[in-house]
């Protein structure tokens, strides 16, 4: 029954998001292409964060490289599908290049260096105004067509967006549930151990940074037809904080945690909205509290509240080995 | 010359409120071997506790300024130590830092909520005199502000030298468990140094607000600005986190001035990314074991 | 264990779906939709949240006298976070909702994102930004709120050629949307003069340290500086100029003279000037009523942004009433080109008149810093 259950449920979950957006105006339709892409560019990061145990502050420094790609081939008459390989690719490149000295070191080196990636980007988007529009950005970008079909309204595009997204999860699972996928999880759970097993730790941890990375360029190729208009401060280090709370959010190192995590920050302060001026402020405390109680986040806070109603007895992480300091 | 002399001057000065931020950096990373993302709110909010005593109390400025000390040192101090990280420890890491971040966004939503959005004059501990050096104009506030960041830097290396206190500190950020062993109430220690870093952001916000004025988003600018101080000058070391201030506040001036002024925030992440190519562990720092 | 996963997850997406679209869809039939889309927190926070609370109050006085056409305005706000795409979505949202026109946003980087959408669904925006390359596009639905820097900056031409007779400049401007246009226009408008920009330099906003920008002006023999910086920025840099004994004329668009920035400069802003398109000391009793009002209703000083607030909504509700009926296309197609007497117009506050870009001219003001206080020193006609 449960081997039925689970393709199932999947099944459900993309019949949902083809019926979303049906009889829903253009700003539901926008919302739920933007957390697509978001989704995305999460689950890239998750791979290095969930996976990898690794910090990266420049996740939307990747998603700008990916978005001026597109942006500057499409705008110049390539299709979109080649502006997209090549951000991917840079991206890829751009990863190993950045990762490789960092990782080279123990500590949160990466997210050291990629918190100064993700300025650099910036400051060289801003300024160089021959490749990039400087601040102003670029505008105009047209929307990719498939066999004929233009996707210049918002409805055909979000189906494009979610063709993009069903393949690039299945992609995506592919590498979580491959050997080398099942390496990146030995790693997190438990480094020296991996190591002993002769996982190269810090190959595979380059890897899914890169991988990740790469992720982000994806992302960023579907930001730019989406938006029509790319400028430097929608790839601000602000942008790089808010998707790693998406994937903290939603549940750092399980599959759908960025996903709901995605969703969580783009909607939330839809419903916060009556707080007025406060609703950052609840965000924030509702973030500190459950990082508090629950650090494995709303996927893992779901499984602890099944366990409670199971009665199975359970460690809780923070009754765990004694206080340190 | 002059001018070389004066862009040199002026980045110092700015430099050495640099190093405080930083320094509190460097303390909470060896207490809690975390990062801690709200640093520059840190910096940014105990100047409002002092406008608050200031306007809203009608105190007299000593008073104000006592007051902001206390407050942050029991809120950014001892507060965030008790509600925000002790629940968290063994387990610190990621979700700590992410708690951080959080801790940020809210300090930044607090103070504009509650004080208002708007930049605040902010009262000038020093006298605003000026002085000529070589044709440099340096005010009275520049020469103080980087003394008094010196000497605490000093008194703060030779309180944990010297004293029985600062060696306990030092032994617990150096090994918890050898030092609860050996009779270190280690918990008390990583108290203090969570005060001591209050203490720190709040002395740099007073000597900062009169140049930089009080704003919600003032940290925004300070916390990267700091961190990546810190970074430079080696995260494990006080005096490496003064070098870092320094020398980023004196190359921000000289770039500006001699190479490109639209390039110039982008000098000190080069650096960073040099230095941590180069040597990881900062310019100052100790490349083994952990020292406060 | 995955599945119960799945579960949670595809349970929460379709949660979330099913409560969206009511979120959108309040919009009373018995009302005119004007949603407030504007920077509220963010950087932007301070202008955003002054045009939101000046619009408000012209909603209340136009509600309380029985609204456009017998019809209250509803003027709901949405928070950009002074992000660009979130407020593209905002706008978006307030379309989809059925909006008569849009009020917003005010940061430059904002506006040029979301006025597309708003063009698209040919509803009129009334932006408070003001970089020139906004009415540049042929957007026929974008209508400004305040002259833009393209209009402001050579209304200065004229002040540094015949009345400071200069003949080398130094420009300080920040480098972001808002900076960067002015210096464009700025720099062109120089050469067009013939006078000599001997620097040019760029500082990041949220700097802290202005000795170098300071000492560069000083040393290039600039006979007088244009500076364009945001109000914190402006602040330390005339205290920088002041302890570096900067003597030459500074002059601003706007922001320089503004009441925060004398506050903030403690003294150093002393003698600085500033062409002001919209001045809330400007010695006219209809703006000065207004400044009351905020004052009263608020508990605090507004600045220009809150005045663009208040007109915004003003011209909204008196060319519908020209028109005698609710129709966005309308709306748009009246404004090009139209001018909004005071004397008849009295929401207007000055005289205003809309070009068939959008573009705004009314008359405007030099000031000048005395004894702490912004004094206008000279009236520069409507162009």
């Amino acid at each position: 029954m449960r081997a039925y259950l689970k393709p199932a449920l999947l099944l459900v979950g993309l019949a949902a998001l083809i019926v979303a957006p049906l009889g829903q105006g253009n700003y539901v339709i926008y919302l739920l292409s933007s957390w697509l892409i978001f989704s995305i560019a999460a689950m890239g990061l998750n791979l290095t964060l969930g996976y990898a145990g690794q910090i990266s502050l420049a996740q939307a420094s990747f998603m700008a490289i990916g978005a001026y790609s597109t942006a500057i081939l499409t705008l110049a008459g390539w299709p979109w599908v080649v502006g997209m390989l090549l951000g991917v690719v840079l991206c890829l490149v751009v990863g190993l290049l950045l990762g490789f000295p960092a990782l080279r070191v123990k500590g949160h080196f990466l997210a050291f260096v990629t918190l100064a990636f993700n300025s650099l980007v910036f400051l060289v988007s801003r300024n160089e105004e021959w490749l990039t529009g400087g601040i102003y950005g670029l505008s105009g970008m047209p929307r990719p067509s498939v066999l004929g079909f233009a996707m210049t309204k918002n409805l055909p595009f979000y189906y494009f967006t979610l063709f993009v997204f069903v393949v690039f999860c299945g992609l995506f699972y592919g590498i979580v549930r491959s050997p080398w996928g099942r390496a990146f999880k030995a790693l997190r759970e438990n480094p020296i151990r991996a190591e002993s097993l002769g996982i190269d730790t810090r190959r595979l941890t380059l890897m899914a940074f890169a991988i990740g990375s790469a992720c982000g360029g994806l992302a960023g190729a579907l930001v730019t037809p989406l938006v029509q208009y790319i400028d430097p401060t929608s790839f601000a280090l602000g942008h790089s904080l808010r998707i790693l709370l998406m994937v903290v959010v939603g549940g750092a190192g399980y599959f759908f945690g960025p996903i709901l995590g995605a969703a969580v920050v783009i909607l939330m302060p839809e419903f916060l909205r009556f707080t007025e001026g406060y609703y950052l402020m609840i965000y924030a405390v509702l973030v500190i509290v459950l990082m508090i109680y629950c650090p494995s986040g709303l996927i893992g806070l779901g499984r602890k509240l099944r366990d409670l109603v199971r009665r199975k007895p359970v460690d809780r992480g923070d009754l765990k080995a004694g206080a340190q300091l | 010359m002059s001018e070389f002399l004066q862009v040199v001057l002026s980045g110092l000065a700015t430099g050495s409120i640099y190093a405080l931020a930083a320094i509190g950096f460097t303390l909470v990373w060896q207490a809690a071997q975390t990062v801690n993302f709200a640093q520059g709110e840190f910096v940014m909010l105990p100047a409002f506790f002092v406008l608050i005593a200031l306007h809203w109390l009608g105190w007299p400025l000593w008073a104000a300024l006592a007051f902001g000390l206390v407050i942050s040192v029991l809120v950014l101090g001892y507060l965030f130590k008790r509600l925000i990280v002790q629940p968290m420890l063994p387990s610190t890491g990621l979700p700590l830092i992410i708690a951080t971040m959080a801790l940020s966004i809210l300090l930044k939503e607090g103070a504009k909520q509650f004080y208002g959005a708007e930049a605040q004059p902010y009262p000038p501990l020093f006298p605003q005199t000026t002085m000529s050096i070589g044709g440099a104009i340096v005010s009275m506030q520049d020469i103080l502000n980087l003394v008094v960041s010196l000497a605490v830097v000093v008194a703060l290396t030779l309180f944990l030298n010297r004293t029985r206190t600062g060696r306990c500190i030092q032994a617990t950020a150096q090994n918890p468990q050898v030092a609860e062993i050996l009779g270190v109430n280690t918990r008390r220690m990583v108290l203090y140094t969570f005060l001591i870093n209050a203490a720190l952001a709040a002395l740099a916000s007073m000597l900062i607000s009169p140049v930089y004025l009080a704003k919600f988003s003032n940290g925004e600018t300070l916390g990267i600005v700091a961190f990546i101080a810190a970074i430079v000058g080696g995260f494990n070391q006080i005096r490496g986190a003064l070098v870092g201030g320094l020398l980023i506040g004196v190359l921000d001036n000289l770039t500006a001035t001699y190479v490109t002024a639209s390039y110039r925030a982008a000098l000190p992440l080069v650096l960073l990314i040099i230095i941590i190519l180069w040597r990881p562990q900062g310019l100052l720092g100790t490349s083994e074991g952990r020292q406060v | 264990m995955q599945s119960r996963r799945t579960i949670l997850a595809t349970a929460l997406t379709a949660s979330v779906f099913v409560a969206a679209p009511w979120a959108a869809a309040w919009a009373a039939d018995d009302a005119v939709l004007v949603p407030c889309v504007c920077e509220l927190s963010g950087p932007g926070a301070v202008s955003g949240t002054n045009y939101r609370d000046g619009a408000h109050i012209a909603v209340d006085e136009i509600n309380a006298a029985g609204g456009i056409l017998g019809k209250k305005i509803d003027m709901p706000d949405y928070d950009t976070q002074t992000d660009p795409q979130t407020s593209r979505a905002l706008v978006q949202k307030a379309i989809d909702a059925g909006a008569y026109a849009i009020m917003g946003t005010v940061y430059s980087g904002s506006t040029v994102v979301n006025m597309l959408v708003a063009q698209q669904a040919g509803i009129p925006q009334f932006t408070g930004a003001e970089a020139p390359s906004i009415t540049e596009k042929g957007n026929a639905y974008i209508f400004r709120t305040a002259s833009s820097s393209a209009k402001g900056v050579p209304a200065l031409t004229a002040y540094f050629k015949d009345t400071l007779k200069v003949k080398k400049i130094a420009v300080a401007w920040v480098n972001n949307e808002f900076g960067k246009g002015g210096h464009d226009v700025f720099i062109n408008e120089m050469k067009g003069a013939g006078i000599e920009v001997v620097a040019d330099v760029p500082s990041e906003q949220g700097q802290a340290d202005f000795a170098a920008d300071v000492s560069k002006i000083k040393q290039s023999g600039a006979e007088a500086a244009f500076v364009y910086v945001n109000e914190e920025e402006s602040a330390r840099l005339l205290r920088e100029a002041k302890k570096q004994g900067l003597t030459i004329p500074l002059v601003g668009e706007v922001t320089l003279t503004g009441q925060k920035v004398i506050d903030l400069a403690a003294g150093a802003a002393e003698g600085a000037l500033a062409h002001v398109g919209l001045a809330t000391s400007a010695p006219d009793p209809l703006i000065q009523e207004f400044v009351k009002k905020f004052q009263d209703k608020y508990k605090r000083d507004t600045d220009h942004n809150g005045i663009k607030g208040y007109i915004g909504v003003y011209a909204i509700k008196y060319v519908t009433e020209m028109n005698g009926k609710l129709d966005s296309q309308a709306l748009a197609d009246k404004l090009h080109g139209l001018t909004l007497k005071v004397a008849d117009h009295p929401g207007m506050l000055l005289d205003t008149s809309w070009d068939k870009n959008g573009e705004l001219s009314r008359p405007s003001f030099m000031t000048q810093v005395k004894d702490n206080k912004q004094v206008v020193i000279g009236m520069v006609p409507a162009n």
